[in-house]
């Protein structure tokens, strides 16, 4: 081909991509919330996890006519699991998109990397699920709705000691992400101040899939129960392995466990394990059962704990939302005022918004009654439950 | 006494464009795709220095900038403050006092980049071609997993709170720095031993070209500034984590040499502006990102592999025009 | 001592795999001289296809023997389709370009079927189905080894010997030396070089897919980016052995499945992934062309 034929094609090509994703209508919604997750790379589930969640508490406000006649639109930016691209999407979601609220992200590299850019500005930001104590100390504009890796460590380490009454524990930790890492640490702390002993310890990388040589390295220590908070992907396969292998111990761990597939993938391998949770599947209450038939309805699985916390973040942003309409309408119509121009009054509004979500009173979630404590961290108590017979049931309640 | 003007004018320009710039894009999303593009412009320009003039394969310029930028980080948060302290309260303006904490911090950074590329280079610019990219991609790896292990720069935790003292004048000083390195270097005597070794490494050493001392050269200075741009981009997210420095990394840097055409200065630029904004304008349809970026790098690759510029470079006489390079 | 032998039951295993994987690296590069970094991802295919086949065969409900081989057909027919796509379309186009080229062209149609595969199989792990039960076998000394681990262990010799008699002794195999050892001579001798390239990759990727399927039977978790990993270590397995080499690549396949977990297991399991590429570097160090790669000198 001609050398302007040559570079024509993927010219054309480019060209062809911008007018498509430049068309599309332009709405003009008034109160944009954006949510930044990891929609693609390698921890894309949780990402669609926090969408779903929150969507989910968004399409109910709007179904049921928003506030004060005023509907949420909701902008999500992918970040590709990376943490540089999660502070290029919270740029642009503020400076692009006016948003007057964030909700995300699910790891706590990645919110540690947004959280200055959405304190700098003003905008209040609640992550549903970053563990990592660090990220709310980033200021004042940032929340969380989970609990954090010490009261979870702590947690199991504690009905491991006094429950279970384990005396010889090892762990298997997910090296590459902090929750694991961070959840270990405190559960090793924990455990070893109840006069119990960690037998034990290995770690594996988030994606792998063969965890034979660390299991088969403990298993020689002899452990009552393996401690193993990392995420459901790959626990469910390192349950199998140790039962292939002979490791009759039970396994413990976290809310990284939370999810539709658990089981699918570990199957009777998991029998008599336990993890802690927000909440338990066979919890009679109300809220809780109707969020799961919801969620099931419209997104065709079971929700993971990532989901509901997305579904409370959000859900926390609306119930502040609301309060303001009522108790200070013109701030509230002063919200997404910077699109016109009025930057500083939008800013004051914001300001009002991040007094009004640090104030809620015993915000009734689904992942449990929320109160904010002076870090802005939510004192909530964890659900301890275990695995009989291939069935999840409630086990322990374990409060702060 | 020329050189001495040119540079104080250059700097001179550096710092009106740093003052200015702020003001004329007030848009902080548009300016830290700026901060960003200057960054991927000096990773493209210095692995341009091994790939692209010396025809070596490196797969691990992530490994490098990784280096540069926990070091500096490490720095100017446990080893600088006081010294800053010290500086500011003898009435040195905060700018000039920041700036000289991230230029030394940047500059050890650096170094210790390039000494990391000497390690790296000296026993391995012996093998063969393709044998050294995935040595250069296993070295990337493994810094990468030996950063996650040490818990004192924060692990998977990350680094965070790193003083945020990256601005316009400093990525575009090392911008200048980096393309007139390059450019210097291209048309030296140095320059044209690279070339030789390029296009038929057996003849150049035939020729009693010591083809061993200029591939590690070439290696060290690229490492150098890889360091640096580590170093400033660490100054600039205020937050570092070793998963930002996979090995995916240093391939979206090839990609924007190979996109700028291996051995073009000013390709390497202009395709990282390129690369850098091409991730923001797809944003609408961002599911399918990466497969639009994927398809892409295909298609370019099929029909126009030597990239957009080739080995030639944009002269300055004739704006569009283009000259053939040495 | 019972530690050591469990270890090495899981290297030996996890060395199959490797040393399937790292045959079609091998092969392709000593036809191409092309790293074909999206070989991984085709080993991801196959276990994709295998998982929508044992659905659409209705194995899943009724596992059998015959139906666990229909699945492994189907997946090993699926990705040489793949392979020959791959190479038609992607990397013959680049032939007469440099190899920095084609290795770039290779990155390229790596990431695509990487997100090509989120996008479509989307983002969730599946569940590979269980077309074989797990049993328990105790060969004693405390050593237990699966059901799955023997059959991967014999599906891979089996496949290992059949690449050989390919090679060595049909008419193709003979072709596809001879084009490795010299592209234009063979062609000069009536060879068609493009058929047999062509070839070339479907061997390789229907091995790859088979490695796929049977990784899945072992850990029933699949995913789309699950060909990454497994990929880059082939690789550096088939240049620990000598690239362009097969017997290499299945010893260097064996070498690392064995030195990964024997240094997870008693030296330290978070450095896992380093281990692959310092046992590269070690070994290039001391004999740069590989383990049974002969050094080749260049042509001027």
């Amino acid at each position: 081909m001609r050398p302007t034929t040559r570079l024509a094609v993927p010219a054309a090509v480019l060209l062809a991509v911008l007018a498509v994703a430049g068309c599309g209508p332009k709405k003009e919604a008034s109160i944009k919330v954006g949510i930044y997750g990891s929609m693609t790379g390698t921890t894309a589930t949780f990402g669609k996890s926090t969408l779903n969640g929150a969507q989910l508490a968004f399409d109910e406000l709007n179904e049921a006519g928003g506030i004060g006649g005023k509907k949420i639109e909701y902008v999500s930016e992918d970040d590709q699991s990376k943490a540089e691209e999660a502070a290029t999407a919270v740029q642009k979601l503020i400076n692009q998109d006016h948003v007057i609220a964030l909700i995300g992200e699910v790891a706590s590299s990645r919110s540690l990397a947004a959280a200055p850019i959405a304190q700098s500005n003003g905008v209040p930001m609640i992550s549903p699920s970053s563990t990592n104590p660090e990220v709310t100390k980033k200021g004042d504009y940032i929340f969380r709705a989970c609990f954090l890796d010490e009261f979870q460590g702590r947690v199991m380490a504690r009905f491991a000691a006094d429950s279970l009454k384990y005396r010889r524990v090892a762990i298997l930790k997910d090296i590459k992400n902090d929750y694991s890492v961070g959840l270990a640490q405190f559960f090793s702390e924990e455990y070893k101040a109840r006069g119990g002993s960690i037998v034990g310890e290995q770690a594996y990388n988030e994606g792998d899939s063969d965890f034979r040589s660390q299991l088969t390295a403990l298993k020689a220590n002899n452990p009552e129960a393996i401690f193993v908070p990392g995420y459901y992907t790959e626990v469910g396969s390192i349950a199998r392995q140790a039962r292939e292998l002979g490791i009759t111990a039970p396994l413990l761990g976290g809310d990284g466990w939370v999810s539709d597939q658990l089981l699918k993938i570990g199957g009777e391998a998991l029998n008599g394990s336990y993890y802690s949770n927000h909440f338990a599947l066979d919890q009679p209450s109300a809220p809780l059962q109707k969020f799961f038939t919801d969620y099931k309805t419209k997104f065709g699985s079971n929700p993971d704990a990532i989901a509901g916390l997305a579904y409370d973040a959000a859900n926390l942003v609306v119930d502040a939302l609301k309060r303001m309409q009522a108790s200070d309408p013109a701030s509230f119509a002063a919200l997404g005022s910077d699109k016109e121009g009025d930057a500083a009054g939008a800013k004051a509004a914001r300001a009002k918004l991040r007094e009004l979500i640090n104030g809620v009173q015993a915000f009734p979630g689904i992942t449990g009654v929320i109160t904010f404590d002076e870090n802005r961290n939510p004192v909530k108590p964890a659900v301890v439950i275990k695995v009989e017979n291939g069935v999840e049931k409630f086990a322990a309640s374990i409060a702060p | 006494m020329a050189r001495a003007l040119k540079t104080a004018l250059i700097l001179g320009v550096l710092v009106l464009v740093n003052w200015l710039l702020p003001i004329l894009i007030p848009n902080s999303y548009y300016f830290r795709v700026i901060m960003l593009c200057g960054i991927n412009i000096i990773l493209a320009v210095s692995l341009n220095l091994v790939n692209g003039f010396t025809g070596q394969f490196s797969i691990g310029h992530a490994g490098f900038m990784a280096i540069g930028a926990y070091t500096s980080a490490v720095l100017t948060m446990r080893a600088f403050p006081g010294a800053i302290a010290a500086l500011t309260g003898a009435g040195v303006p905060d700018v000039v006092a920041h700036g000289a904490a991230l230029l030394v911090a940047t500059i050890l950074g650096g170094s210790l980049a390039a000494l990391a590329g000497l390690a790296v280079g000296l026993p391995s610019l012996r093998l063969r071609g393709d044998y050294l990219a995935i040595v250069t991609l296993g070295f990337g790896e493994i810094i990468r997993v030996v950063i996650l292990n040490v818990d004192a720069i924060g692990g998977a935790r990350g680094l965070s709170g790193v003083p945020g003292y990256t601005n316009v004048f400093w990525v575009l000083l090392g911008v200048v720095a980096v393309v007139s390195v390059s450019y210097n270097l291209l048309h030296s005597t140095h320059g044209r031993a690279m070339l030789a070794i390029r296009e038929d490494e057996v003849a150049a050493e035939a020729l009693g070209v010591p083809t061993t001392r200029y591939k590690v050269t070439a290696f060290v200075v690229s490492a150098f500034f890889a360091g640096v741009a580590g170093a400033l981009y660490a100054h600039f997210d205020s937050y570092l984590n070793p998963s930002s420095f996979t090995f995916l990394r240093s391939i979206e840097i090839i990609a924007m040499i190979v996109l700028g055409g291996m051995g073009s200065v000013s390709g390497a630029i202009l395709a990282a502006i390129a690369l850098t904004l091409l991730p923001e304008v797809l944003r609408p349809v961002k599911e399918y990102r990466m497969v639009i970026y994927a398809t892409l790098l295909i298609v370019l690759m099929i029909t126009r592999p030597s990239g957009i510029m080739g080995t030639r470079e944009l002269s300055l006489r004739w704006p569009w025009g283009r000259k053939a390079s040495a | 001592m019972q530690e050591f032998l469990q270890q090495l039951v899981n290297g030996i295993t996890w060395g199959s795999v490797y040393a399937l994987i790292a045959l079609g690296y091998t092969m392709v590069y000593g036809i191409l001289r092309l790293i074909n970094f999206a070989h991984g991802d085709v080993f991801m295919l196959g276990a994709f296809i295998a998982y929508y086949a044992a659905g659409w065969f209705g194995v899943q409900a009724h596992p059998s023997a015959w139906g666990a081989l229909l699945v492994l057909a189907t997946a090993m027919t699926g990705a040489g389709v793949a392979g020959f796509i791959i190479e038609r379309f992607a990397y013959r186009p680049v032939r007469k370009s440099s190899r920095l080229t084609a290795l770039i062209t290779a990155i390229g149609v790596s990431l695509l079927l990487e997100n090509g595969g989120l996008l479509v199989f989307g983002t969730d792990p599946r569940f590979f189905p269980q077309v074989a039960k797990v049993e328990k076998i105790h060969l004693g000394l405390g050593v237990t080894v699966t059901n799955i681990q023997l059959i991967i262990l014999a599906v891979s010799i089996l496949l290992m010997l059949a690449l050989r008699w390919i090679v060595m002794s049909t008419k193709v195999g003979k072709a596809m030396r001879a084009v490795s050892w010299n592209r234009d001579a063979a062609t000069l001798m009536g060879i068609d070089t493009d058929r047999i390239i062509s070839f070339t990759f479907v061997l390789g990727a229907v091995l790859a897919a088979a490695a796929g399927v049977l990784v899945g039977l072992m850990n029933p978790k699949i995913d789309p980016l699950m060909g990454i990993m497994p990929g880059l270590k082939a690789f550096v397995a088939a240049v620990v052995g000598g690239i362009g080499n097969i017997p290499g690549a299945v010893l260097g396949g064996l070498i690392m499945g064995v030195s990964e977990v024997l240094v997870v297991g008693y030296v330290s399991s978070t450095y896992r992934d380093a281990i692959a590429f310092v046992l590269l570097i070690v070994i290039l160090l001391f004999r740069p062309s590989g383990l049974l790669g002969k050094h080749q000198a260049e042509k001027v």
